[in-house]
């Protein structure tokens, strides 16, 4: 069963990652990369990783990928500029990936990573705690790695702010404390109006005459 | 599970540079354009404050802590003092170039310290993860420090280039480490140098391969070298004068950490790359840099150049090998720094002396200044008795022993060809008329530091045995 359920997935990863790079549009592309995505977190719980894996689904799919669509449809991508020279590269091109992906393939293929060496991973009984586990070693032995990545990410926030900000005098934007503390009077004006005929009564009589 | 608290106090100068980085950050948020001044003042205690504490956790032994993520030895040391100091010069140098562009923001402070810290990270780090994660958070710095000139449309093409080709080189390295891990199941260099003998070469020589084109990506090696000149040209003079100095160090760092520390096993197979690196650079590098008219890229490939003959260091593959590269990593920034500082002096409000017609005269705008560029320049190209001849003379001899006779004739023959171009800059200085008769208008921190500068190029060069000894010491 187990086995059936991973090559469905397996399966449906390499088409799905194949889709990515070979359909022409790139929002289906980017949707083919969400399914690439589900299939690998799936792939994830049969390992056990449930914690990875419904990580991958929350920040690619639900984060990443949402961004990704945003940035996809607001762009106008021009997709006959892009693929200009294609024929013309296509056999060149795929002389050297083919050639790139013999080595890599003469390397890392079944010989040296094949499942005969590597021993079956044990069982984890039912009460194993995924979570628990990754914080126990990320807060002990990977800790300086775990500050540092803190760093970077504070550096990302200090980077994208000083990049995006632009303080412009004459910007209109809200002041929320004036709105908080607005009155009823700054903002109704009670005007008294003098009372005079309605305008179509006069019209109506105006017809009759 | 027992775990015990690592030691915090090898990482004191890492922690300390940290939490003031967060508290100039805090501080600077409350500031006024008018009294940036503070959050530079503030910058500048942290970076000589930092430096100090390195220099105070100084150990003769290699310790290891955090795991063994972190390692504190003699190189580790001498680099962050080295590396602290640079970017104090760099600070000084980039402050009045900032304020005369409305560039004068807290924001280069703050990038550039947490640079610092990236490169302190890569400089003592321990497994692969540590030199992963310095790299990005000095490369992650970086980018944005050269992005921030929004509105020049060559200062954001070279932040993109340099980030798409860095986040490459990122994924090329990363990719290099996981073959590496696959094969002996560690990410800790000292375990990983342990189980190469036994680990599967083929694999392992795939991983290094991948390893080592990340690393030149980022000393700017060639054929790695294509986005030197466009970001060097591109960024802001006080940003290029950041990414070119002490960067190179960190570089140097970890390569060292990386072949050495962690690769060793593979020597025989690091070093024939690294000679193809190394000839590859020094060659091409000066050869370039010749038909260049615009300084800053003539100083790029002149970059270029003088990270042929780190590796070359390396390629030696002897303890003072080693210690002749950190020496010439060290020799670099600081003629590196001087030679921006240099473009920095002469530019003003609204003008770029970054030409060589720029210098041209220079002798009878100043001749103290004239005198700094001559000895930057000597230096350079490896004339005694001022510092960089030293540097190439150290590099030169290791290679020696170490049997690569020929390699060192390529250094040679390589750094005679890039004397033309140096010579040419003191022709300019010295022999043509000045076709722009502007006083400097720089002000008095930038010609003291500068000054400073130019003189300890000078003076080291006459007194070289000190910081040699220092250097090869390290590695003893």
């Amino acid at each position: 069963m187990e086995t059936i359920v991973f090559y469905v997935f397996s399966a449906f990863m390499i088409l799905s990652a194949l889709m990515v790079i070979t359909v022409h549009n790139p929002v289906r592309a980017a949707f083919f990369l969400v399914l690439t995505f589900f299939s690998s977190a799936a792939v994830w719980l049969l390992l056990e990783a449930e914690f990875l894996a419904i990580i991958l689904i929350i920040v690619y799919v639900g984060a990443v990928m949402v961004l990704f669509l945003f940035v996809v449809m607001m762009l106008d991508v021009n997709l006959a500029e892009l693929k200009k020279g294609f024929v013309k590269n296509l056999p060149l091109a795929v002389i050297v990936a083919l050639a790139m992906f013999a080595m890599i393939f003469m390397v890392v293929g079944g010989e040296q990573f094949g499942v005969q060496n590597f021993a079956v991973p044990e069982r984890h009984a039912a009460d194993y705690s995924n979570v628990s586990a990754l914080g126990q070693l990320l807060y002990t032995e990977y800790v300086y790695s775990f500050e540092i990545a803190a760093v970077i990410l504070l550096v990302g926030i200090v980077a994208a702010i000083s990049l995006t900000l632009r303080r412009r005098p004459n910007t209109r934007h809200q002041k929320v404390e004036d709105q908080v503390a607005v009155k009823g009077a700054d903002r109704l004006r009670v005007v008294k109006v003098e009372s005079q005929p309605r305008k179509h009564t006069i019209d109506n009589a105006e017809v009759k005459k | 599970m027992n775990f015990v608290t690592p030691d915090f106090m090898p990482a004191m100068p890492e922690i300390f540079l940290l939490s003031m980085v967060c508290v100039i950050m805090i501080i600077d948020l409350f500031l006024k354009d008018e009294s940036r001044g503070a959050t530079y003042v503030l910058s500048l205690i942290a970076l000589i404050a930092t430096a100090f504490l390195s220099f105070s956790n100084f150990s003769t032994e290699s310790i290891t802590t955090f795991n063994g993520s972190f390692i504190l030895d003699p190189m580790a040391t001498i680099l962050k003092i080295a590396i602290c100091i640079i970017v104090v010069g760099v600070f000084i140098y980039a402050k009045d170039y900032l304020k005369d562009r409305n560039m004068y923001k807290g924001e280069y402070f703050t990038l550039g310290l947490f640079g610092v810290l990236g490169m302190m990270v890569m400089v003592s780090a321990g497994n692969f993860l540590t030199v992963y994660l310095g790299l990005e958070l000095l490369s992650l710095s970086m980018y944005a420090m050269i992005a921030m000139q929004r509105d020049s449309i060559v200062a954001s093409e070279a932040a993109m280039k340099y980030f798409i080709l860095g986040a490459i080189a990122s994924g090329i390295l990363l990719y290099g480490m996981s073959m590496v891990y696959g094969v002996t199941g560690s990410l800790d260099l000292a375990t990983i140098n342990k189980a190469v003998s036994g680990a599967d070469r083929v694999v392992m020589s795939f991983g290094l391969v991948f390893i080592i084109l990340g690393v030149a990506f980022k000393l700017g090696a060639v054929p790695f070298h294509m986005w030197m000149p466009d970001v060097y040209h591109g960024s802001p003079t006080s940003v290029t004068l950041y990414i070119a100095s002490a960067p190179k160090i960190a570089a140097f760092a970890m390569m060292y950490r990386l072949l050495v520390d962690g690769l060793a096993g593979m020597q025989a197979d690091w070093q024939m790359i690294l000679i193809i690196l190394s000839v590859l650079s020094m060659v091409f590098g000066n050869i370039v840099a010749i038909a260049q008219t615009n300084i800053k890229r003539m100083l790029a490939y002149s970059t270029i150049s003088h990270v042929g003959f780190i590796i070359m260091g390396v390629v030696a593959g002897t303890q003072a090998g080693y210690g002749a590269a950190m020496f010439y990593a060290i020799v670099y920034a600081i003629m590196s720094v001087a030679g921006f500082g240099m473009i920095i002096l002469l530019s003003r409000a609204g003008f770029e002396a970054e030409n060589i017609e720029d210098f041209r005269g220079l002798n009878q705008r100043s001749p103290w200044f004239a005198f700094v560029m001559m000895a930057i320049m000597f230096s350079m190209a490896g004339v005694p008795p001022f510092l960089g001849f030293w540097a190439k003379i150290a590099v030169l001899q290791e290679a020696i022993n170490s049997g690569f006779l020929w390699l060192a004739i390529v250094g040679v023959m390589a750094s005679v060809i890039g004397a033309f171009y140096y010579l040419r800059v003191i022709k300019a200085v010295y022999f043509d008329k000045p076709t722009d008769e502007t006083p400097i208008q720089a002000s008095m921190d930038i010609r003291l530091t500068l000054s400073l500068n130019g003189m300890a190029i000078l003076a080291f060069g006459l007194y070289p045995t000190a910081l040699i000894t220092l250097c090869i010491s390290a590695f003893a």
